[in-house]
């Protein structure tokens, strides 16, 4: 197994990392980079703590392994909140609705919740449930998450 | 991960299938597509190849076209991409329908349309549309290039007659005319990222009041996703009465032969058959006999 330089896009910021073929993008964000906000969960694709985008599209990194991030944009929730640290609009909503609970699955979710809301701004309640189908909670705090992304999403609308 | 492998990388579907051409032993070398399936199955040391061809981000695999009366994706196409395209509503509702409840949004973001098909697994639920909409497969190696129905491909429980030189380099099938329904429905335990039950497939043509063509295609019942050719004859040439729709979902039910699992026993899956199939086929018939009188 030959290691592998790889070039990608971490949260904005070019990086070039050595990885063996079988690392795991989610390792190297995690135990390379020391981004610990993306969540080592399941490891086997069902419950969504590891979300991260690529390429803006929301995918799961204990899934990819870390060679296929070659040339793309990967951003992680350490990379939503803008300039100077402000939150994105969706954390704030977290926060003020209390949707955290152990917190485990919150990144993933906010994750979720941010492609949702680039993809279908003002998104419906039933939207919101089976956009995040994919993103466990076992506080089964889904109700205000679920109200979070509809406030940010309302909130955005109303901003522009 | 512990599991060791090397992977390679290729730059096109030439070299894939150059370093395809090298492989001796099917269970050395595995393509890599998106990953869901075969990632998990590393980890889990349910395969170990020594060497992974990263097929998923080749152009040559990507685009879906239309033309000439057929659809056709190539195998690195994602259920998302699927889900995107702006003519969508003419590649079959049964596999928008499939694509729609596919695991959840991160998983069809990378999921693709030949690694569904050649997991192999019985519950793969792109499959059954898939045969209901009379797919083809395309398969490559170095040598040339075969096609064959997909309703071919399967041989058993994740066997199938891929060769271990060979790539699934394109699926197509014709475009559904006017005067076509097709329709899916997943059973499961829940919603979201949950293994199908039983899924069904159908697929019906009627012209003057008779049903001209029917596909039924059950997923997770049987050691492969397969057709049920003696319902399909019972419907084709006849105007689909109810009697005649109950009878061929009693024969999908007795072909149907299904496991006791985690998810359900094999008496209600078998029972689950009956009313799905019924079901849809009643839908899929009322939605064309709308159609010839508006």
């Amino acid at each position: 197994m030959n290691d592998r330089r790889v070039r990608f896009t971490l949260n904005g910021e070019p990086r070039e990392v050595s990885v063996k073929p079988n690392d795991l993008l989610l390792n190297v964000i995690r135990d390379d980079e020391k981004l610990t906000g993306t969540k080592y969960g399941c490891g086997i694709g069902e419950c969504g703590a590891c979300t991260v985008h690529i390429d803006g599209r929301p995918v799961l990194a204990c899934l990819e392994l870390a060679v296929a991030a070659e040339g793309r944009e990967i951003v992680t929730i350490e990379g939503l909140a803008g300039n100077g640290g402000a939150l994105d609009p969706l954390q704030e909503a977290f926060l003020d609705n209390g949707a955290v609970q152990c917190g485990f699955c919150t990144p993933g979710m906010i994750m979720m919740g941010r492609a949702l809301l680039d993809e279908t701004p003002e998104p419906s309640e039933a939207e919101v449930r089976d956009y995040l189908r994919g993103t466990l909670c076992r506080c089964t705090g889904y109700a205000s998450i679920v109200q979070s992304v509809i406030d940010a999403g309302a909130k955005e609308a109303a901003a522009d | 991960m512990y599991a060791e492998f090397d992977l390679l990388t290729p730059a096109a579907v030439g070299g894939a299938l150059d370093e395809l051409a090298k492989v001796e032993n099917e269970e050395d070398c595995m393509p890599l597509g998106g990953g869901t399936n075969l990632v998990v199955d590393l980890r889990a040391r349910a395969v170990a190849p020594k060497v992974l061809i990263s097929v998923g981000r080749l152009s040559g695999l990507r685009g879906i076209e239309l033309g000439e009366g057929r659809v056709s994706m190539g195998g690195a196409v994602t259920v998302s991409e699927i889900l995107r395209h702006p003519e969508r509503s003419r590649f079959g509702p049964a596999l928008i329908g499939a694509a729609q409840v596919f695991a959840g949004q991160m998983v069809r973001n990378t999921a693709t349309i030949a690694g569904n098909i050649c997991c192999g697994s019985p519950a793969a639920d792109l499959v059954p549309p898939l045969l209901a909409l009379d797919a083809v497969v395309r398969l490559e190696c170095s040598a040339g290039s075969r096609e064959l129905p997909l309703a071919d491909y399967f041989t058993g429980y994740k066997s199938s007659v891929r060769k271990p030189n060979e790539l699934l380099t394109r699926v197509w099938w014709p475009e559904p005319p006017a005067g076509s329904a097709s329709l899916f429905y997943k059973l499961a335990r829940r919603k979201g990222d949950a293994i199908t039950v039983v899924g069904v497939a159908v697929s019906l043509a009627r012209e003057n009041g008779i049903c001209t063509r029917a596909r039924i295609a059950l997923g997770a019942v049987a050691p492969v996703v397969e057709r049920v050719r003696p319902a399909e004859a019972m419907l084709e040439g006849n105007a689909l009465e109810p009697d005649l729709i109950e009878a061929a979902a009693r024969a999908a039910a007795q072909q149907s032969s299904p496991i006791d699992d985690v998810r359900a026993s094999g008496k209600y899956r078998r029972q689950q058959v009956f009313v799905l199939v019924r079901r849809l086929l009643s839908r899929a018939w009322r939605s064309l006999s709308e159609g010839d009188h508006p």
